[in-house]
């Protein structure tokens, strides 16, 4: 359970750093009236969906954080193989990092208004994500006529779960980035527009990271630092 | 107003009903006495605690019930009351923690001449493993349980042809002996329980959890599973009998080993 | 002391035109409706009626134990079904639900100041995957072999295997999508409950100002949000091993002579997934009603809180303390010995703040004015049982004396006290509190008293000499004592009258069920603030708060929610929204 209580820390940190700005000594009672520096909105300037699509990140980062923690307590039974990476994961790695780039081209043509270049970057992010999505079937594919089927071994459990889960949120993000991009043709509201397009990039960005550190975890590299830093510390 | 009163009855209810109802622990048939004094120790502050808070709001209800022209204090806080609260309570808890901690220490810290004894759960019955002359128990694995090896007792480990395996049957223990019990599962979850022991472990099948124990006290004792294991779980019940050192001699010499049973002209003469 | 600034020459804030979906049609206001005063409704209306069948559940199990062998209809598959369904929807489709979906939609806007939550399509669509996981829960009652046994834990393997009812037919099946479906569903809405806490409250109201209701309910969605991944997880692993037959929690096993498929997996992982979901999820019970007792027994007694912002602190330290205990459920797993120590620690630092919170509660009646009103009632109850459960989880986290007291009566009559009856009766007087807000009336004042006094003593009654049934040695979970020796002829006496005690508690409840649809005509008229009291939901220009709660303008925030008996002032209560300096001397002496 280490793995979620690292996780957790980090999340507990920024709770705190937030919280030690919101006058949490301050005694109430004593404070009638609108004080100077309380006048204004309540809240963050941030716009409250990018706080929203924040939050949630942080629930899909707990839950991936969680299954990365199974992951490490069933690692440590008797019966696991580890099984070999495709080759084509290197592939879809690149896709995904070209889908991200892509939506980040988008969210800053946006910004500066450009409308032809968002559509375009939409388009680009759209189609390699769901070619990221068809290369992890090819991988999947592969795997499984090599013999590494699902119950054979849970190294082999583990890669179709953590992997299909994944995918699966790949997918809910396809269905925000369908209708982001039928804005774009549609003539939404520029600054809605906009703010579609920078939703769309971080949620892209999450992802594409959650996809590295379980890259990182399947192949074994993550077991391996952690190994190195336990030799470190002790 | 009724309810203040009520708040004092339940107080002084709750207080009688502990020292005068029937319901009480088992009397205690192992070491584990300072489990029962921790309890006590427990009880004791828990109690002092719920007696103070509730007849403190008995008092303020009472006290402080709206009457035409009342009017509530104004007091934010009083941080010199908060701090000597949360000082006491903290004393209270580490009262209840630390000798709870040094009891915990002693339960886990299995002495060296503790005998093994194998327990083995199943969907529902009890069986028992103790080593044989060599005193050791052989290894074992779920998978090689068959009909002719209940206990999937490893047949090609020596040290376990002569263990002695009690297969559904009653368990004997000499008395005055620390034992280590080893627990096994080959289905479900179990947890073998002796309420009279004061200790109980859950088995987990593909593991082997333990927790030790001196029988202090010669009887027939109920042994209970506490881990909830399908339909049959409430009638999954065994019996300890704890034995004088001649009496368990004798029941040891009754009974038969893993190489006698295993081997193949003794099938059919079983009782 | 802070002086004002001149309040009333400030100008209300610019509110930015809300896109709030104003429903156009019957079904789109009162069915598929985005606001969220309609969506707390659905779900208490939701959470109630599943709630009355685990409240019979548990007469049937109560039948079986007070008088065993009497009813043949209930077998110890139905025995065992009976308690899985009791639990599993007591905690999660009744207690979360209502506390966070229900309360949290209701209370969260109106307290803020804001005029919905901050997506109403994803709240709104919340409710709906909650019902369709509680409609799937109900299916598993008809499905071929009925629902799950395996307890409300879910342990493996037994969830799985057929010695346990449902574990190889729908009912598993049927439960662990139900929970995915609650889980998805509860993370739409408590993304709502956490940023219209963080973005939508109106002017003036800083954190340090808000009701502690909306403390506690805004830390158990945060909590609610990081735990119940964990459950997720737990699921969706089960589900591959029951239908894929993959071994993330199955080990080798031989079942009733065969070998299974499985092999090499670990039962304690799954544990370790469920507890830590699963403590959370009792402080996401207790956080809610914490902050809900605050406020009724500061408004009732007519005085501030005290401690208010220790109050605060204990929350969230609580609700930070509770992910690091969760193995205190496992002392007895078999899981390495060493984490007692750890664990055992941990757990007994939490009665630190809590009880703190408990102190801060009766020091609030002490020199207060106290109205003993229903809603008071129950708030006082509620600290007699808290207390009481909190006290013996001091014997259940002490690792030691765990040993011999988990898994018996003891642990079953300590978690009924302290996350059953403690919380509910919370509910119950909330629902008298703002009943009220909600329909415009009183609910009735006589059906109060008598629903009142016989759950607060019946629940009682119940769980108190249940804690001596455990402490005997009587494991939980058993349908059958006549063949357990520690069990004796006075202990099955105790249980007939505990049985006959639960029956009159469920009895009550009904009472409070026809109260609740009697006074929505026949109640008294209460007026907008029938209590005198200062928080927002209270200040609302109509009664029951129309769609947008606030008419054209939000209210401005000028003070805290607890100035009550202000010295000085004219009247015992200032809302939140009145202007101005009151009070000559506010430091405390």
């Amino acid at each position: 359970m280490s793995v979620i209580l690292v996780f957790l820390l980090v999340i507990v940190g920024f709770v705190g750093w937030w919280l030690s700005h919101q006058r949490l000594m301050a005694k109430p009672w004593l404070e009638q009236g609108l004080i100077g520096d309380i006048i204004g909105p309540e809240g963050s300037a941030l716009p409250t969906a990018k706080i929203g699509l924040g939050v949630f990140l942080a629930v899909v980062g707990c839950l991936f954080a969680l299954f990365t923690s199974a992951y490490f307590m069933r690692m440590a039974l008797s019966d696991w193989q580890a099984l070999p990476l495709p080759r084509v994961l290197w592939f879809n790695t690149g896709v995904l990092v070209l889908s991200s780039i892509a939506l980040q081209c988008a969210s800053v043509a946006a910004r500066r208004g450009e409308i032809d270049a968002v559509r375009l970057g939409l388009v680009t992010a759209g189609l390699t994500a769901l070619a990221f999505l068809v290369g992890q079937l090819v991988a999947w594919r592969e795997l499984t006529a090599d013999g590494y089927l699902l119950t054979a071994n849970p190294a082999n459990s583990f890669f179709y779960l953590i992997t299909g889960m994944h995918g699966l949120h790949i997918l809910g993000g396809l269905v925000g980035l369908g209708r982001t991009t039928a804005g774009a043709w549609n003539g939404a509201r520029p600054e809605r527009l906009r703010l579609s397009v920078e939703l769309c990039a971080m949620y892209w960005h999450f992802l594409l990271f959650v996809w590295l550190a379980i890259f990182a975890l399947l192949a074994g590299w993550a077991a391996t630092f952690i190994e190195i830093c336990r030799q470190l510390l002790t | 107003m009724a309810i203040a009163l009520v708040l004092v009855l339940v107080v002084v209810g709750s207080v009688l009903f502990h020292f005068l109802s029937p319901w009480w622990w088992t009397p205690i048939a192992s070491n584990w006495d300072y489990i029962d004094n921790t309890i006590i120790i427990t009880f004791w502050i828990t109690g002092v605690v719920f007696a103070a808070v509730v007849l403190f709001m008995a008092y303020c209800v009472f006290r402080f019930r709206h009457r035409e022209g009342n009017q509530a204090a104004y007091e934010p806080e009083n941080k010199r009351l908060e701090w000597w609260l949360t000082i006491v309570t903290a004393i209270g808890v580490t009262a209840m923690l630390v000798p709870g901690l040094f009891v915990w220490n002693q339960f886990v810290s299995v002495p060296s001449d503790a005998t093994e004894v194998e327990v083995v759960g199943q969907q529902w019955q009890w069986s028992f493993r103790l080593p044989g002359k060599d005193g050791k128990l052989g290894t074992s694995d779920t998978r090689n349980v068959s009909p002719e090896n209940p206990l999937g007792v490893d047949p090609s480990d020596a040290n376990g042809q002569d263990d002695v395996v009690v297969e559904a049957a009653d368990l004997h223990l000499p008395v005055g002996k620390p034992v280590k019990m080893l627990l096994r599962s080959i289905d479900v979850l179990h947890d073998f329980y002796v309420p009279e022991f004061r200790a109980k472990m859950d088995m987990i099948p593909g593991s082997v959890t333990y927790f030790w124990f001196t029988p202090t006290k010669t009887g027939t004792f109920q042994v209970l599973c506490a881990e909830l294991c399908g339909q049959g779980h409430p009638l999954m019940n065994g019996v300890v009998m704890v034995d004088t050192p001649e009496d368990y001699l004798a029941w040891l010499g009754e009974q038969q080993t893993f190489a006698q049973l295993s081997a193949p002209q003794q099938v059919g003469s079983a009782e | 002391m802070v002086d004002v600034t001149p309040a009333d020459g400030v100008p209300p804030a610019e509110v930015a035109e809300m896109e709030l979906y104003h429903p156009h049609s019957w079904w789109t206001k009162y069915v598929f409706s985005q606001d969220a005063k309609v969506i707390a409704i659905q779900y208490s209306a939701t959470a109630t009626a599943i709630g009355m069948v685990a409240l019979v559940l548990s007469w049937m199990m109560r039948l079986q134990l007070g008088f065993p062998g009497t009813f043949d209809f209930i077998t110890p598959e139905a025995y065992y079904q009976f308690i899985t369904m009791h639990g599993m929807i007591m905690v999660i489709y009744l207690l979360t639900a209502l506390f966070l979906g229900g309360f949290g939609n209701y209370l969260i806007p109106l307290m803020v100041g804001a005029r919905d939550m901050v997506f109403p399509y994803v709240n709104m669509l919340s409710y709906w995957i909650y019902l369709l996981a509680v409609l799937v829960l109900v299916s598993s009652f008809f499905a071929p072999g009925g629902p799950t046994g395996a307890g409300w834990t879910l342990y493996p393997p037994q969830a799985i295997m057929t010695g346990t009812p449902g574990g190889q037919d729908w009912g598993i099946i049927l439960m662990l999508v139900s929970l995915i479906l609650f889980i998805i569903g509860f993370t739409m809405g408590g993304l709502n409950y956490v940023v219209t806490v963080l973005q939508a409250r109106t002017r003036g109201m800083t954190l340090m100002r808000l009701p502690l209701t909306v403390w506690g309910i805004f830390t158990a969605t945060v909590m609610a949000l990081l735990a119940f991944p964990a459950l997720f997880v737990a699921c969706v692993m089960m589900l591959f091993d029951r239908a894929l037959g993959t071994s993330f929690f199955m080990p080798a096993i031989v079942e009733m002579g065969e070998q299974l498929q499985h092999g090499g997996g670990s039962p304690i992982l799954f544990q370790h997934l469920f507890w830590f979901f699963g403590h959370p999820e009792v402080y996401i019970v207790a956080l809610p009603a914490f902050g809900i007792v605050s406020d009724l027994i500061s408004t009732h007694a007519r005085k501030n809180i005290f401690g208010y912002r220790m109050m605060v602190w204990a929350i969230v330290g609580i609700g930070a303390l509770s992910f690091v205990v969760w193995a205190h459920h496992m002392y007895v797993s078999g899981m390495h010995p060493y984490f007692g120590f750890f664990f055992a620690t941990t757990t007994l630092i939490i009665a630190v703040p809590t009880a703190i919170k408990v102190y801060n509660w009766v020091l609030t009646l002490w020199r207060g004015d106290i109205h003993l009103t229903v809603p008071m009632l129950f708030a006082l109850a509620f600290i007699v049982t808290f207390v009481n459960g909190g006290l013996t989880g001091l014997f259940l986290g002490n690792v030691v004396v765990d040993v011999p007291l988990s898994d018996t009566m003891f642990v079953v009559a300590h978690f009924h006290m302290v996350m059953g009856v403690a919380p509910i009766l919370v509910i119950l007087g909330a629902i008298y509190h703002w009943y009220p807000k909600v329909t415009g009336r009183m609910l009735n004042e006589a059906m109060g008293q008598f629903h009142f006094w016989v759950t607060f003593l019946g629940a009682y009654l119940i769980f108190f000499p249940m804690h001596y049934i455990g402490l005997m040695g009587v494991p939980r979970r058993y349908n059958e004592l006549t063949a357990t020796t520690v069990m004796t002829e006075s202990a099955h006496d105790l249980n007939a009258f505990i049985s006959i005690m639960a029956f009159l508690v469920g009895f009550a409840q009904i009472v409070f069920l026809f109260n609740l649809i009697w006074s929505i005509r026949h109640g008294r008229e209460a007026g907008g603030n029938p209590w005198r009291a200062t928080t927002l939901e209270w200040q609302t220009s109509e009664t029951p708060p129309a769609h947008g709660n606030f008419g054209k303008e939000l209210p401005i925030v000028y003070r805290w929610a607890y100035d009550y008996s202000v010295p000085g002032a004219k009247e015992d209560f200032i809302p939140q929204n009145m202007p101005g300096s009151f009070g000559s001397s506010r430091e405390p002496a």
